[in-house]
């Protein structure tokens, strides 16, 4: 198998290419294989719009779901905040 | 409208450490700061209190120029990186990699590196429900717990908080080509894993 036939089926590497590609530019020759395999590769092409959905709701979601975390439980806190006042009062 | 002077006593009072407001103000704000980059909850506890108690004991090395927040937040990210170094060297953590790298073999044909049939991504059911969207980041936050330490240290300095590679290829001493192979397989494992869990 020649080497441009091996990257067009090669999803293996594909999907390398995809996670690099998100975090960083890619070099024009590892862009020429991407392309060259999406084109011909609705399965990775699949990948990359999952993948990058995934990017997304790692990145925001920290900020818009908030209210879907736990809280920290009130006695903790107490003990924290005496914890706290005794540190500054030794000094 | 304010003066000169006054603007500048304004600037002075954010630069002002008030540490028996803290609890009030940020408590909630670190844990929950530390329950998505580490996903427990003692652990994560136990984080909020050590920054408060490293906070007060460098109380004069606040230098103002940043909120007091931003500050405390500072303090509690290099303790989530020290946990990150300490929990993915280890024993068990190495049994975890090769466990979890082997179960990704099974995703490509050896050969030629194309999809087996049975792994091949099919597409998600639609987002468009914001309630589904919840359930969905819930799922996306157990799969990302069940990544070996060191993928999931990687991913979430990467993903989460943009850090820069060589950052993270100092912090925890991964060369780069390893550090990409991390990102790839990390990637794989949580997609299939949304996608066995995600209904």
């Amino acid at each position: 198998m020649n080497t441009l036939k091996k990257i067009t089926y090669n999803c293996r590497r594909a999907t390398f290419l995809i996670e690099k590609k998100s975090l960083t530019p890619i070099s024009i020759k590892e862009q020429f294989e991407l392309k060259l395999h999406l084109a011909g590769c609705s399965v990775c092409q699949l990948f990359q719009q999952q993948s990058l959905l995934i990017n997304r709701m790692v990145k925001g979601h920290f900020f818009k779901k908030e209210a879907d975390l736990p809280n920290l439980d009130s006695n903790f806190k107490q003990s924290l905040e005496k914890r706290i006042e005794a540190e500054l009062y030794r000094k | 409208m304010p003066t000169e002077k006054g603007l500048e006593a304004g600037l002075e009072d954010l630069s002002i450490l008030d540490p028996k407001k803290w609890v009030e103000r940020y408590a909630d704000y670190l844990f929950r700061y530390a329950i998505l980059r580490i996903h427990d909850q003692d652990l994560a506890k136990d984080l909020v209190q050590e920054t408060f108690l490293a906070g007060l004991k460098s109380l004069s090395g606040f230098a103002g120029k940043s909120s007091e927040r931003t500050w405390l937040t500072a303090i509690l990210k290099y303790k989530i990186i020290d946990l990150y170094r300490k929990e993915s060297s280890g024993l068990a953590n190495i049994k975890d990699l090769k466990q979890e790298e082997a179960s990704q073999d099974d995703f490509f044909y050896n050969d030629n590196g194309h999809w087996k049939k049975e792994y091949a991504p099919r597409p998600f059911e639609e987002l468009a429900d914001p309630l589904r969207d919840k359930e969905f980041n819930r799922i996306l936050q157990d799969c990302m717990k069940k990544l070996p330490k060191l993928w999931a240290s990687v991913f979430t300095l990467k993903h989460m908080d943009d850090e820069k590679t060589e950052v993270i290829l100092d912090e925890l001493r991964l060369s780069k080509a390893n550090f990409w192979v991390i990102i790839h397989r990390t990637k794989l494992s949580l997609r299939a894993c949304l996608q066995k869990n995600w209904l």
